[in-house]
């Protein structure tokens, strides 16, 4: 397939390398996200409860593992991970980091809203986000790559999108796909609930 | 608003099952700080003399400290009062870990157990729930497996757990209360928990805690960060290796204990062993310490890492910290690794690590001198390794032998017969202390040994270099950047300060300048135990990053209580003397205030009578170490100087009119202001 000349941007993107192997369990990470990110005014209280990350420690197990809060997800996993570290099953969802409905953690105690982990972009004077400064064994690592990337094209998401599909499954099923759900969306135009449903 | 602090404490009556959130008195915290301050200030009120560590009117408070919880870097200990078994005095033994942060997030200052629980019961606190719980099933657990089994039974692995073992449900006189990766050992704390009939307390939080000057607060958190960073990239030069950084000694980190094993006593702490360390035995404990040592751990909100998690083969993992490492190994006679295996089920048990292995050392010593006799010892071992494990089972037990040995050396030589008094040679007090003999009077240590009553040498030495440096040079290398000290008179004491010849001790620092440093180093154990901060970076190492010129920044700007070094050196001076009056009520008087007559070989009689009646000038003390009415007065203290005079522990003072009570706490009062 012949390339379309596409114009090329770099962008930054940051991310924080958690190196679990370093951690020494003092949650500094979760009190001074808390601190920062504390209403009325910055630093004004304190409260792990309300942090955007939150470290997993099982000493007797060796378990030490920050987790950032990611992006809300409005329904409960299908399948649980399970995951065995010396022994021990974790079948919880203990190293997710969904706020999610069917569990508390990264939700405002009082609010029960989502949290989520914003790389401290709301102090853009800090040089890279709080919890990884006061970390100093070194367990969490910031790190900022350039990315060099075509210029978004609204149009590329979805052609990534279904060039894994085809990949997935097939040119022939994905096209079949494509056909039903025409027809189907059709017929409930036709019916006029204006639901459409891909299930 | 309360800032820092949470304003209520948590009273629970175990006799009765009451449980009530008080609110407290901001002007009690701006006068005794927190933590230990306002810990005295209860006993005071409410536990006359008359009162028993064993009666249910003693109180075991457990309070977290003034900045506890707030982002100050290490502020995370929770100081237990009550009155020591062992001692009969006020103990205020504590420990780090992560129970104090959760009790503030939880809302409260300090846990108040009165009266005693007719059934073993832990206690759950979850924010505004407080429950009281069936702790049958946990009878006779060990410490870390009880924790464990909480916080199963809770499904909350963020439950805090404090927890005792045996040796505090059997009431042993250095039980400890065990937690995470600490433990609040001194006193005896434990067996007053288990005679309460807890087993466990645990904890969580999820409420805030406030700040009153964020931006302030947080500049001086970062800078505390940054010197913790300086100072851990720059080791001081001139002082053994265990001196060089921050924190409590990094036991769980260093493999060469030379000087240790060749400078403390052996077994019943009177054996030297000038010759012990060499290239095999340095092999052979490096090798243990890195097979079992799993990972080293930190407490709350602390970058140090003095802890570590110990794995040992065939044995439940546990968590370790600083002397314990040794204490075992050397009071047996054994090496590294029997010294960690036994740490491990002491630490299930709940002992003291450093009575512990003195009270059964002293036995095998009685033992061998015949004063103790081997029906005494029915089944024991032969080997000093078995023998150590076979006396620890019965002393948890309270069986046979082990019943008299559960009460501590000094009472158990009592105990024993006067033939047996010379054995327990270790203690001050009552208390045993660190096993450690040396040839010539140090001054400024004979101040603190004698006057000490949190009664352990690491909990009122620091600051102050334990020796002079042999050239000058390093000493003014020394003092370049020794910003900490109160003022530059501290650097001159230190300047002058010669290994021999002039200006050398037991005379140098003279009389008056060790007046001065100790009441520094004190002063700065006393602030820390009022706010809650790690000794371990701020009074116990050299150069820490808390310290007199920003300690009163940080009460200001979190606690929201203006403060200047002035006033807060006064606040920390009243409730250091209202401990004083605590144990003064209860009888302690200056003839317990000695170090083990044989803890120097070259004493000065003359000498230590100076210094010691200086000292109690110095610090408002009559000769007999009690507090003066005048002294008291100034403090604020009225109330304490009444009750000494109504006691006849003073006589009234005879110049009347000069100044009254009244006078005295409006004075007081416009101190705090």
């Amino acid at each position: 397939m012949p390339e379309k000349k596409k114009k090329i941007v770099t962008r930054i993107v940051k991310s924080i390398h958690v190196d679990v192997d370093k951690c020494n369990g003092c949650r500094a990470c979760e009190v001074i996200c808390s601190a920062l990110h504390a209403r009325p005014k910055k630093y004004s209280s304190n409260n792990p409860a309300r942090s955007r990350i939150r470290v997993i420690r099982q000493p007797l197990d060796d378990i030490y593992v920050p987790v950032f809060a990611g992006e809300y997800v409005k329904g409960e996993c299908y399948g649980r991970n399970k995951y065995t570290i010396n022994g021990k099953v974790y079948n919880d969802c203990a190293f997710c980091r969904s706020p999610c409905p069917s569990r508390d953690d990264f939700m405002e105690p009082d609010s029960g809203l989502p949290l989520s982990c914003d790389m401290c972009e709301s102090e853009p004077d800090l040089e890279k986000p709080l919890c990884v400064r006061w970390c100093l064994a070194e367990a969490l690592i910031y790190e900022e790559r350039e990315e060099a990337v075509p210029e978004k094209v609204e149009q590329g998401k979805l052609e990534l999108g279904l060039e894994f599909l085809a990949n997935e499954f097939g040119m022939d099923k994905l096209l079949d796909s494509v056909a039903r759900m025409m027809q189907k969306d059709e017929k409930v135009n036709r019916e006029g609930t204006g639901h459409l449903s891909t299930h | 608003m309360r800032y820092g602090e949470t304003g209520f404490n948590l009273e629970i009556d175990l006799s009765r099952g009451g449980i009530e959130r008080v609110e407290t008195d901001p002007e009690e915290t701006a006068l005794y700080l927190g933590g230990l301050g306002t810990n005295a200030k209860l006993l005071w009120d409410r536990v006359p003399p008359e009162v028993t560590p064993f009666s249910p009117e003693n109180l075991l408070i457990f309070s977290a400290g003034l900045l506890c919880g707030t982002p100050a870097i290490g502020c995370n200990r929770t100081i237990v009062t009550t009155i020591s078994p062992q001692t009969d005095l006020m103990a205020f033994s504590m420990m780090g870990g992560f129970w104090a942060p959760e009790l503030k997030h939880a809302g409260y200052d300090k846990l108040i157990l009165r009266g005693k629980s007719p059934e073993l019961v832990y206690i759950w606190i979850h924010d505004s729930k407080v429950e009281f719980r069936d702790a049958a099933h946990l009878r006779g657990k060990g410490s870390v497996e009880t924790t464990a089994l909480i916080q199963q039974e809770l499904n909350d692995p963020m439950a805090r757990v404090a927890a005792i073992g045996l040796a505090g449900e059997n009431r042993v006189y250095y039980a400890s209360i065990e937690h995470d990766r600490s433990s609040a050992s001194r006193g005896g704390i434990g067996a007053v928990m288990g005679d309460k009939g807890v087993k466990a307390i645990a904890v969580r939080g999820t409420g805030d805690i406030n700040i009153a000057r964020p931006a302030e607060y947080m500049q001086l958190c970062n800078e505390v960060l940054e010197y913790i960073e300086f100072r851990n990239a720059n080791p001081i030069k001139g002082v053994m290796t265990i001196m060089q950084g921050l924190g409590s000694p990094q036991e769980m980190l260093i493999q060469d204990e030379k000087w240790h094993t060749e400078n403390f006593m052996w077994g019943n702490s009177r054996v030297r062993r000038n010759d012990f360390w060499n290239e095999d035995i340095e092999k052979s404990w490096t090798a243990t310490l890195d097979n079992y040592r799993t990972r080293l751990i930190s407490c709350y909100n602390c970058p140090m890492k003095c802890g570590a998690t110990i794995d040992i083969p065939g044995l439940p993992t546990f968590m370790m910290k600083c002397f314990t490492k040794l204490t075992y190994t050397m009071a047996a006679y054994s090496d590294l690794d029997f010294g960690m295996r036994i740490a491990q089920r002491a630490t299930e048990y709940g002992v003291d690590g450093f009575t512990a292995p003195q009270v059964m050392a002293m036995a095998l010593e009685l033992l061998e001198k015949g004063i103790l006799t081997k029906d005494q010892f029915p089944g024991m071992p032969e080997d000093s390794e078995g023998r150590f494990y076979w006396l620890l089972d019965r002393i948890v037990r309270r069986e046979g032998i082990g019943d008299v040995l559960a009460n501590g050396t000094y009472w158990a030589a009592k105990a024993i017969g006067t033939e047996a008094d010379p054995f327990a040679h270790n203690c001050i007090k009552k208390h045993e202390q660190l096993p450690l003999k040396l040839s010539m009077l140090n001054p400024i240590y004979f101040l603190m040994y004698s006057t000490g009553e949190k009664l352990n040498i690491t909990q009122i030495e620091g600051q102050f270099p334990q020796a002079p440096f042999p050239e000058r040079e390093q000493r003014e290398e020394f003092v370049k950047d020794w910003f900490q000290v109160p003022d530059d008179r501290f650097k001159q004491y230190f300047l002058d300060w010669n290994p021999r010849g002039e200006n050398s001790m037991p005379f140098y620092p003279t009389v008056d300048m060790c007046c001065d440093i100790v009441d520094w180093q004190e002063k700065m154990h006393y602030i820390d135990d009022a706010l809650g901060m790690c000794a371990g970076l701020s009074a116990f190492p050299l150069k820490p990053p808390y310290h007199i010129h920003n300690y009163p920044k940080f009460i200001t700007a979190g606690a929201g209580i203006e403060m200047d070094e002035d006033k807060l050196s006064q606040a920390a001076k009243r409730y250091r003397t209202l401990v004083r009056a605590n144990n003064i009520r209860r009888g302690m008087r200056r003839e317990d205030e000695k170090p083990p007559a044989n803890h120097w070989k070259k004493r000065f009689p003359e000498l230590e009578k100076q210094l010691l009646d200086a000292y109690y000038r110095f610090k408002g003390w009559n000769e007999d170490g009690i507090p003066t009415v005048e002294s008291l007065r100034e403090l604020g203290l009225h109330y304490v100087a009444d009750e000494f005079v109504s006691r006849g522990i003073l006589a009234e003072e005879k110049t009347a009119g000069s100044s009254t009570a009244a006078d005295a706490s409006s004075r007081a009062a416009q101190s705090v202001e």
